[in-house]
């Protein structure tokens, strides 16, 4: 298991469209990736649940990935929680 | 003639026919089923079949240009995906025995309800995503013909409220105009209603079904819908939407032309904006620039200091999405009017003269070097100006400047990319516009901000109504300064432009060009009819005589006003008289 913390500095947050782009880009990867909040989390491939839990603007969340390729995976992760969060 | 009124969304006038836009109406079974293999098949099939259509949704926005409505269709496809909020409690309502349809409203429901119940009104508005999809999802289940929903000829859409997948199947040929008795000014279909100039009026609450069929007129600037209307508007507003669209045809030709007058001078039109959200429209108004890039979004939309990141990532979006134009950012701006918790600003007797701006940042040298890291970094993606307001003297100046090489030396030894980048400052207190000749030895451009310029100037606050008398938009000593700072710019090969509300104002825009002004700076709705403005000028015809600065009070007839003498012409200028 890996894992990295991120604080977000999207103005709208973890909103539909790069949420959508994190489902799928998680989608190519044979790991599961997490997204934690607080005491929630979501799988960053279940949108909707994702986008439930309202993370905003300056909120920290963890970002968990657990699989046989979670090294590649958390590493383009991070790249894309830089990118577009 | 009955008039029903709503908010508008869009200005202009639809005039036609209503047609009544009425999705079906479900009538779900609630009885149990014993093929639970089947249920589960048809509904796998529909999930297919909607994913589909919000694909294909997408790849038509995609081709129309609109990425964002595009974006969210293709989210709309992979929301349906989610196995722990839709898939799995779908199949669980069906394992007991329920139908494809029962288990599609129960489970689709409380997921718009939840949404609908979060604090944020993003996300509260993503309910409607919710319902959408579950009317998509209901549509195909009961093999329903969504197709004729809008009738065949053009007329006014009046609807209880429009889905975004509904909003983008709509056959916009036949689109006059829109009503809706519900909606939001954040929804999609206001945004779309907006990107494409639709008449469109929301929370018009009057609606009735006896609508559907007669002849009516929407019009937006007044908020309201006339159903059977008296020859008298009929004549009246079929005037004004003749006069609209010539007016749109015309500004809307001007796209990709140069902002240029008859005789051969150019000036540059940028826009002043807000955020990232305002890059569309920047782009959409054909500005060839932005000259004013308020920076205080990012203080004021963050519960906290924002971090050298956060500030980094708007900028860069806005550099990247707007390159090769410039874009003028504005540094830290707070203070006066705008205060913030965080920033623990003392209480001040007198604000606008107070603690503010480039005050703030030059004694917070730790603060104003995170927005300085993060324009410094954003410069490797865009043409950028970096502009420092609230400046009376050079020091301050050659502070600020100082700071920005530490920030460069800082990013340059820790392997960041650096672009080039341009130096201005604001000119919005007299003090610098009266030393504007030494202030333009530092920088490379000065941008007027008259607002502030103006209330310094005359000593008047623009918001007190008790002064409005005593106000002058035009007042000579203003228009003076104005003319000395791009007279003083040019002697140093500082370009100079105006990024106040005077910018737009049509009744000095021949003064400016006249003066020599390199850009102006305006809300981006403004730029075209500026552009017509510029382009109907003929400045030769000022050219063979010496020029002379020339105030126009206004006038107001009600109160006894100072008497202004014009100043005779002086060929060195107002510095040469002070200094010379």
């Amino acid at each position: 298991m890996k894992e990295f913390k991120y604080v977000i500095t999207d103005p709208v947050g973890i909103h539909a469209r790069p949420a959508g782009e994190l489902a799928k880009e998680a989608k190519t990867f044979k790991s599961t990736v997490f997204v934690v909040k607080g005491e929630k989390e979501a799988k960053a491939t279940a949108l909707m649940k994702l986008m439930g839990m309202g993370i905003k603007q300056g909120d920290e969340v963890t970002i968990r990935v657990d699989g046989e390729d979670e090294e590649a995976c958390a590493a383009a992760m991070e790249k894309f929680f830089k990118e577009k969060f | 003639m009955q008039t029903f009124t709503g908010t508008k969304i869009v200005n202009g006038i639809a005039i036609g026919k209503i047609k009544l836009y009425k999705p079906a109406v479900y009538e779900i079974s609630e009885e149990l089923v014993s093929d639970i293999a089947a249920e589960i098949a048809r509904y796998e099939a529909a999930i297919d079949k909607v994913k589909e259509d919000q694909n294909a949704l997408y790849e038509k926005e995609m081709k129309a240009g609109h990425k964002d409505t595009a974006g969210i269709f293709e989210a709309h496809a992979l929301m349906l995906d989610d196995e722990d909020t839709i898939i799995d409690p779908c199949k669980e309502v069906m394992a007991e025995g329920h139908t494809a349809e029962y288990a599609v409203r129960q489970v689709f429901d409380e997921v718009a309800k939840a949404f609908s119940e979060m604090e944020d009104e993003y996300f509260r508005a993503r309910s409607a995503d919710v319902i959408d999809l579950k009317n998509a999802m209901l549509d195909v289940l009961f093999g329903a013909d969504t197709a004729n929903l809008q009738g065949t000829e053009p007329a006014i859409l009046v609807a209880e409220d429009l889905a975004p997948s509904e909003t983008v199947k709509l056959d916009k040929s036949l689109l006059l105009g829109l009503v809706t008795r519900l909606g939001s000014s954040n929804s999609h279909t206001a945004i779309l209603a907006r990107s494409m100039n639709w008449p469109t009026l929301i929370q018009c609450h009057d609606i009735t079904d006896d609508w559907d069929g007669k002849f009516a007129i929407l019009d937006g600037y007044n908020s309201c819908i006339y159903i059977e209307p008296d020859q008298e508007i009929i004549d009246k507003l079929s005037a004004k939407q003749k006069e609209d669209r010539e007016k749109e045809a015309k500004l809307q030709e001007l796209k990709g032309k140069p902002s240029e007058t008859k005789d051969g001078q150019k000036v540059r039109l940028y826009a002043n904006i807000g955020g990232p959200k305002d890059v569309k429209a920047v782009i959409e108004n054909d500005a060839e620039g932005v000259g004013l890039f308020r920076s205080e979004f990012v203080y004021l939309n963050s519960p906290t200091d924002p971090t050298e990141d956060q500030q980094f990532a708007a900028y860069k979006q806005v550099l990247e999405g707007l390159a090769p134009r410039l874009v003028v950012i504005r540094t830290c701006d707070i203070g006066a009017d705008k205060t913030i918790d965080y920033m623990n600003l003392d209480k001040e007797e007198n604000p606008a003269l107070g603690f503010r701006a480039v005050r703030i940042c030059l004694s917070r040298p730790d603060f104003f070097k995170r927005q300085l890291r993060a324009l410094l970094r954003a410069s490797a993606f865009g043409n950028l100006g970096i502009m420092f307001p609230m400046i009376i003297s050079k020091w301050e100046v050659v502070e600020c400047k100082k700071l920005l090489e530490e920030c460069k030396k800082e990013l340059e030894a820790e392997g960041q990319k650096i672009g080039k980048y341009e130096i201005g400052i604001m000119i919005e207190t007299p003090a610098a516009a009266l030393c504007a000749d030494e202030l333009a030895e530092e920088v490379d451009f000065f941008s007027l901000g008259t607002n502030d310029l103006t209330q310094y100037t005359c000593a008047i606050d623009r918001q007190s109504a008790n002064l409005e008398r005593f106000a002058n938009t035009h007042h000579p000593a203003l228009l003076r300064l104005i003319r000395e700072t791009i007279e003083a710019g040019h002697r140093h090969g500082t370009w100079v432009g105006i990024c106040g509300e005077l910018g737009a104002d049509p009744e000095l825009s021949e003064e400016f060009m006249k003066w020599g002004i390199d850009e102006l700076s305006v809300n981006p709705k403004s730029i075209l009819p500026l552009r017509e403005r510029v382009r109907n000028m003929d400045l030769s015809k000022f050219k063979t005589e010496s020029p002379k600065p020339e105030a126009k009070p206004e006038p107001k007839p009600e109160a006894p006003k100072p008497e202004v003498k014009a100043e005779a012409p002086k060929p060195k200028g107002f510095f040469g008289r002070l200094f010379g």
